[in-house]
């Protein structure tokens, strides 16, 4: 079953994670995904397993596929071939166990629900058909939006809110799912500089209790340290594993081609941390 | 010499209708206010999800509808006619969608497209085929809300009680399932309208919300349509949603205040129209407007006058000395 696909044959020394002992399930497993939209193909061939535990970051230059990487993985695109496992299980089986954290601009701000409202939908999940949100549901929600710091807004408008701030109520929403596995597209994009580090803190914290974390990340500098475990992406997997072992020079000129600006920026930030990138 | 307006008569303007006319005035209010409520909070979630003009073009495209039931039943019945235009609606959406999903014509041009073609389609089919008959386009866009009182229309009886004229009981029964369904699956289409991608990570298919909403939409159409004509269902479907979306930022308050603002449209127009003696649904939808302009101008939260106001006084505030020490 396990057959190397072409691509990481071609690339021996690509690095790739083992999975942990034989007996250990994959938070996600992906196998040769190929994803193309209208007969043009944006993702190729993806092998990919993730064990549990791992914050992942996702990078790669624009238009590699990141966030459709994480909207195939949820099933939520046709594949043109290819299977995606989460906990062993197909997607479809395991979207109880899966978070999502979209990007804050693909929602309308102006829509009329409170903080709360919106927190609770990540209760939506666990309460059947018919089933509106309980106590518990909205202590769980209390809980969540406190740990983002955001309690004292929860009965706001979400429209009177700061980008930071509607990012902070994302991710209280997908805490509030309950999952064990998780999915976030840019939750750093244009958020302030405490933001930025209350979400890393919520995220070392979430890894560190086993839960497993996929986050499409688009700033190469912070990417080396936020990450234990990188992903770098540009149409195929050009590399997955710890983040010291593949965030090196040769690589990252791998997954970003000639992009030179982002390159030295890079090299820069490489050098001036002692990496085990050879810095050119 | 004749008055452009006429002369305004509280008694015959307000009391008369009620005190000497009551079956006549009581009806006609009802039906407005269940068509403006089925329309106004289905149209709630039209304008949420930015596909305000969708209900427009399902009640053009039902003419074909109407049409193509016609020459296969063979008459006038409601039941054929119902199916037809319901089938039609159906139809209008999965049109529009095909269009948008497999072309790079954007929803807005291909709602055009679809409903254009579609309505033309129907008035080529009835000048064809259904000449003979009493059905012409006229008679099927503007049904008239004057006609829905028990003096001319069967009436629904149950049991021995007397319930109502067939078409305000019809749309009472539709009224009355819309707001359960809403209550129903309030939160599939609240998340399901606020943020397709996690309702999909939650189960929940965006895909089945959009079709399950544009065929009730279709059925709410279709039953206020015959009765009362396009104008008064395609105004409904947005202009109360619009005033009370003006006046709160939460969901439940803005269907509440919908059902508010339909019964306000439908009596102030009913008497609008008495005043005037001119299109009872025609006026019923002025008032709806009035309502709209009422509510963008003076909006606590969200008014032109409430926030030049505001702007005024935060402007003096900054200006005045002690501020600035």
């Amino acid at each position: 079953m396990n057959l190397p696909s072409p691509e990481s044959a071609s690339l021996p020394a690509t690095p790739h994670i083992n999975c942990g002992s034989p007996g250990e399930v994959s938070s996600l497993e992906v196998h040769d995904l190929t994803v193309a939209y209208q007969k043009k193909p944006v993702l190729w061939g993806i092998d990919l397993a993730v064990p549990p535990g791992r914050l992942v970051g996702i990078v790669g230059p624009n238009g590699a596929g990141k966030s459709t990487l994480i909207k195939a993985a949820m099933g939520m695109l046709p594949l043109s071939s290819g299977w995606v496992k989460v906990f062993g299980q197909p997607v479809r089986k395991s979207l109880r166990r899966i978070g999502y954290v979209p990007q804050r601009e693909s929602v309308d701000w102006d829509f009329p629900v409170s903080v709360m409202d919106v927190v609770l939908m990540g209760r939506y999940g666990q309460l059947g058909l018919l089933r509106r949100p309980r106590k518990r549901d909205r202590e769980i929600a209390r809980e969540c939006l406190d740990k983002v710091k955001m309690l004292p807004y929860a009965n706001r408008q979400i429209s009177n809110l700061s980008g930071g701030q509607q990012q902070r109520v994302f991710l209280a929403r997908a805490l509030a799912q309950e999952s064990d596995l998780y999915f976030m597209d840019e939750p750093f994009a244009g958020v302030d500089a405490a933001t930025e580090t209350a979400i890393i803190t919520l995220l070392h914290e979430l890894r560190d209790r086993g839960k497993t974390l996929l986050v499409v990340h688009h700033d190469l500098p912070t990417a080396r340290d936020y990450f234990d475990t990188l992903l770098l992406l540009n149409m195929r997997v050009v590399a997955f594993g710890d983040t010291d072992k593949v965030f090196t020079h040769d690589l990252l000129q791998k997954t970003y081609g000639g992009r030179l600006t982002i390159l030295s920026e890079v090299a820069h930030v490489v050098g001036q941390r002692g990496g085990s990138a050879k810095v050119p | 010499m004749n008055q452009l307006i006429p002369p305004f008569d509280f008694e015959r303007v307000f009391l008369a209708p009620w005190t000497q006319h009551f079956e006549l005035t009581f009806w006609i209010v009802l039906m407005g206010f269940l068509v403006a409520t089925a329309c106004g909070l289905v149209g709630n979630y039209l304008i949420l999800r930015r596909m305000a003009l969708v209900g427009d073009a399902i009640s053009h495209s039902i003419l074909p509808g109407i049409a193509v039931a016609f020459l296969l039943a063979n008459s006038r019945g409601t039941t054929p006619m119902f199916l037809g235009a319901l089938a039609a609606g159906v139809a209008t959406t999965i049109l529009i969608e095909a269009i948008h999903k497999r072309s790079r014509v954007k929803q807005d041009a291909a709602i055009g497209i679809a409903f254009t073609s579609l309505f033309a389609l129907g008035v080529i089919l009835i000048s064809l085929y259904a000449s003979k008959v009493d059905l012409d386009q006229e008679c099927v866009l503007y049904g008239e809300i004057g006609f829905v009182t028990p003096l001319t229309q069967p009436v629904v009886t149950v049991g021995g009680l007397t319930l109502g004229p067939v078409p305000v009981v019809r749309m009472a029964v539709v009224t009355l399932v819309t707001g359960l369904l809403i209550a129903m699956f309030y939160k599939e289409l609240l998340v399901s309208s606020f943020d397709p991608a996690l309702a999909f990570s939650l189960g929940i298919n965006a895909t089945v919300m959009h079709y399950a909403l544009m065929c009730w939409l279709s059925v709410v159409v279709v039953s206020a349509f015959e009765a009362v004509g396009a104008i008064l269902v395609i105004a409904m479907l947005i202009l109360p949603g619009a005033t009370a979306a003006l006046l709160s930022q939460r969901l439940p308050v803005v269907l509440l205040l919908t059902v508010v603002n339909a019964a306000l449209s439908a009596t102030t127009g009913f008497h609008l129209a008495t005043w005037l003696d001119c299109s009872i649904a025609g006026a019923m939808v002025v008032m709806a407007g009035v309502l709209f302009c009422l509510a963008w101008v003076f909006s606590p939260t969200q008014g032109l006058l409430p926030r030049q106001w505001q702007r005024t006084r935060t402007n003096t505030a900054l200006s005045a000395p002690e501020w600035i020490h």
